[in-house]
């Protein structure tokens, strides 16, 4: 699709470097890096993704400029949904019930409003 | 007319017009399954957040050598692939053939480490919703570990099922020949569907068996 | 110019059930959509009017206060994922955008007769739900009482709503790659009418926000029967996460409902006032602000869930923001209709109507995305008349305003013009005697979503109930005279409105590969002023 053909030594070395880095996640997984831990793991597979992104899906061989704009939509739309939806969780209070109502307000005269 | 062509469908000018459009619907596919697995991978990090110890006891109870095995069977699926495809590229019969082949049997290794996986979380008690039981302090939050667990690899699963059927329309194609070079666009595309759900599994390995495992 | 037609018109081409069921035709596939979702807007309707009926007395007993949360569930599912967000996209869309763009056919036909499949296999599960009882939790869907304590089908109505999504998913895909490698030659981007920016910024949105609904769904339908407990709080699951995840794509799904009847209006106003759009760019910007906004203002719906109270902040005056594209666009139609020779055919006068009870919905969006103001109205009718102004004063309208329109090009047949215009008034004074009163009574805090109500509110829900009536004849008159046009409607030629647009240009009904050639564009859209010179 993109008209270069890519070479099968450029296609080993990054399935070379994919299988390196899978065995370092898994071994870095038994070290104790505290917060590190989490960070690292991500890290690696990004690094992986974008291999396999880039290598094996053509990426950096295609002239459809257009394909980025796709890739880029998709991953932008997933942070924004994990963003948001992350921000409210960490920053929710406990929902404290609020006060009675007075008793002259102007509502009271509807039947709704009144207390059973 | 432009049905002189061989593979150049009614509604296309060009060949090539026909080719980029296929390349950039699968691109937009693949964005909708990010999108799709996205919505697990949100509520995952939620409640790893939520429940850390829970999560940490959950997947140190998933094997991990048969997690490490899965990523490493479906990195080596991704590479047959692109040399599947590289086969397609330079007009190799034999070699579409083999590759293909091969990816096919890599992704069927896979879902077959999957499945005793499973097998042996049942009979742990560990799926939820039947017989659910996991010792220790975190009974009901482990069983949110192993429901986004069971979710996430139960949809991924799925995918490389309709992965591997998909493959199997390619070989019966690559085995009639109709592959040239300057016409295998189904390979191709078929083939960043492939890769994408080996990204999927990418992320899905370190986040699922990789919680944590050094305590 | 002669337009002798060669070949025969995509009505011609083929005969028999076949010819039908298994087409590649866009044109067809439209015909086939445009069947079904009328069907369904007429089950859909069948529920509103159980639901004004029961409203009319303020015990609401006409039926069983469970059925009644059914009835209310089913005509929210229905009209949403069965009528409004495949309606305008999937059939004037499906018919007209390649035409418009100047290709044979959309870059994936046997996907877009697939996405018709899918749809109808989605009707046919949601149907069955309700055929055996149907779903009591509102369209809505809410944990845990869907997850958990529901005994209704839901499990069976998910996986119908789960189904329909990817035809919505497959529609937008093919319209996205179709404007991107299709256009005729000389179809720059910014030559291309604004209905087509409209459809491309509502399939932005079928694309990245539907696949988030399908998640939900599956992790419903798992929930209840595994009983996970992601959902459930007595197991340290999460509601609101449901609700995250839920609006995520129902908010932007209400600008799939209401971007293509925008992009209607830009094509009706422009030939009936006989005038160049104003602010093209404007307009077609405003498209995709729309399609962008829309989707970081989800967390207005949950104001009252628990949710952060910094994010609601956040959401409500990301909200705010959302209201300015809408606005944009009215303005550049007023300004479009100043100095224009108006024209009052029944697509105008759905038009006219639209921009009045579109602002109205729209202005009143802004009293829900004050938090203060939405937490006394939240859940009241207030909030129901809002989005019937919206999307039945609104979309509804658009839809109609477009299939009057393109009519004579999809039929080779004019409709009758005087039933037409009587129609659309009707329909007007229908639809404000049915949800104005809804503003008062929800501004007074009748709750939605129940069958009973104080008896003070009864006058109002009476008045509602009548415009309902009233409103249902204004939907039946078209149906009559449309179906009575095929037969004896006036032949109409290929541009009876004298319009601009490549779709105009091709005999009314178009031969299957729509043009004799592939057209080549040398001018910009809507060129009013000189195109009457062109053609006298």
């Amino acid at each position: 699709m993109s008209g270069v053909t890519v070479s099968r030594k450029t296609y080993a070395g990054v399935w070379g470097s994919l299988v390196v880095l899978t065995l370092l996640t898994a071994g870095i997984a038994y070290l104790d890096l505290g917060v590190l831990n989490p960070v690292a793991a991500i890290t690696i597979a990004v690094i992986k993704m974008a291999l396999v992104a880039l290598f094996f899906m053509h990426l950096r061989y295609t002239r459809i400029r257009l394909t980025y704009v796709f890739t880029a939509a998709g991953l932008l739309w997933l942070a924004l949904l994990m963003a948001f939806t992350w921000t409210d969780v960490i920053t929710r209070h406990p929902i404290v019930p609020p006060p009675p109502w007075p008793a002259n307000d102007v509502t009271s005269h509807m039947s709704i409003f009144k207390a059973k | 007319m432009t049905e002189s062509i061989a593979g150049l469908e009614h509604q296309f000018e060009t060949l090539e017009q026909q080719h980029e459009a296929g390349w950039l619907g699968m691109w937009a596919f693949l964005a909708t399954e990010i999108m799709f697995f996205g919505g697990m991978f949100t509520g995952y990090v939620i409640y790893r957040w939520a429940y850390f110890g829970a999560f940490a006891a959950g997947s140190k109870d998933l094997e991990i050598w048969a997690g490490t095995l899965n990523t490493l069977v479906l990195i080596c699926s991704s590479f047959t692939m692109v040399l599947a495809v590289h086969a397609a590229e330079t007009g190799e019969r034999r070699g579409q053939i083999g590759f293909l082949l091969a990816t096919m049997f890599l992704g069927t290794v896979f879902l077959g480490v999957k499945g005793y996986e499973w097998t042996t979380l049942f009979r742990d008690h560990h799926v939820p919703g039947i017989g659910f039981h996991f010792s220790g302090p975190y009974q009901n939050t482990a069983q949110i570990f192993f429901s986004f667990y069971f979710a996430l690899t139960g949809m991924h699963a799925l995918h490389m099922v309709v992965g591997v059927g998909l493959l199997t329309f390619l070989l019966v194609k690559a085995w009639r020949a109709e592959f040239t070079p300057a016409h295998h666009a189904a390979v191709d595309i078929i083939g960043l569907y492939w890769h994408f759900v080996d990204i999927v599994w990418i992320f899905l390995f370190p986040l699922l068996y990789l919680v944590d495992r050094h305590r | 110019m002669s337009m002798v037609q060669t070949a025969p018109s995509y009505l011609e081409d083929g005969h028999g059930l076949a010819s039908w069921l298994l087409t590649r035709d866009h044109k067809r596939i439209a015909l086939l959509y445009l069947v079904s979702i009328i069907g369904f807007f007429f089950l859909g309707a069948i529920f509103a009017g159980l639901i004004r009926v029961n409203l009319l007395s303020p015990q609401g007993d006409l039926v069983r206060p469970q059925t009644y949360n059914t009835f209310f569930t089913m005509h929210g599912l229905i009209m949403i994922f069965f009528f409004l967000i495949p309606s305008i996209p999937a059939v004037l869309g499906n018919f007209v955008l390649p035409l418009m763009i100047g290709a044979r056919d959309l870059a994936f036909p046997k996907i877009n007769l697939l996405s018709w499949y899918i749809f109808i296999v989605g009707g046919l599960f949601t149907i069955s739900a309700g055929l055996f009882g149907g779903v009591d939790t509102g369209w809505t869907f809410y944990t845990p009482f869907s997850s958990i304590y529901s005994n209704s089908n839901v499990v069976l109505t998910v996986i119908g709503i789960f189904i329909v999504g990817f035809s919505s998913i497959l529609t937008g895909l093919n319209f996205i790659i179709t404007t991107h490698t299709m256009r005729a030659s000389g179809m720059t981007w910014f030559r291309l009418p604004l209905f087509i920016w409209a459809l491309y910024a509502t399939s932005l949105i079928m694309v990245l926000g539907t696949p988030v609904l399908a998640t939900t769904l599956v992790l419903v339908a798992l929930e209840r029967v595994f009983h996970l407990g992601i959902f459930d709080p007595s197991r340290g699951g999460d509601p609101i996460y449901f609700q995250h995840l839920f609006w995520f794509y129902s908010h932007p799904a209400v600008y799939i409902m209401i971007l293509p009847s925008l992009g209607v209006m830009s094509e009706t106003i422009t030939c009936f006032a006989r005038r160049r759009i104003f602010g093209y760019n404007a307009i077609a910007f405003s498209s995709l602000g729309i399609a962008v906004i829309g989707f970081l203002v989800w967390g207005h719906h949950m104001f009252v869930s628990g949710q952060s109270v910094y994010v609601g902040m956040m959401f409500s005056l990301l909200s705010f923001l959302v209201a300015i594209p809408s606005a944009i666009k009215v303005f550049n139609w007023m300004a479009t209709l100043y100095g224009g020779t108006i024209a009052f055919d029944t697509p105008m006068l759905y038009s006219l109507g639209f921009i009045g009870l579109f602002t109205v919905g729209g202005l009143t969006g802004l009293y829900l995305a004050a938090m203060g103001v939405d937490i006394h109205v939240h859940d009241t009718y207030f909030v129901v008349a809002h989005f019937h102004y919206i999307m039945v004063g609104g979309a509804v309208m658009g839809f109609m305003a477009g299939l009057h329109y393109w009519w004579p090009k999809i039929t080779g047949r004019l409709y009758p013009e005087v039933w037409g215009r009587l129609a659309a008034i009707i329909t007007f004074l229908g639809f404000n005697l049915t949800f104005f009163p809804q503003f008062i009574l929800g501004y007074l805090g009748m709750p939605r979503r129940y069958h009973m109500y104080p008896p003070e509110f009864q006058a109002l829900n009476v008045l509602s109930s009548a415009g309902a009536s009233i409103l249902g004849i204004g939907y039946l008159l078209p149906v009559i005279y449309l179906l009575w046009s095929l037969r004896r409607g006036q032949v109409a030629g290929p541009n009876p409105w004298r319009a601009t647009g490549l779709e105009w240009q091709t005999p009314s009904p178009p031969p299957t590969a729509n043009f004799e050639a592939p057209p080549v564009v040398r001018e910009e859209p809507y060129s009013y002023p000189t195109w009457e010179a062109q053609i006298d």
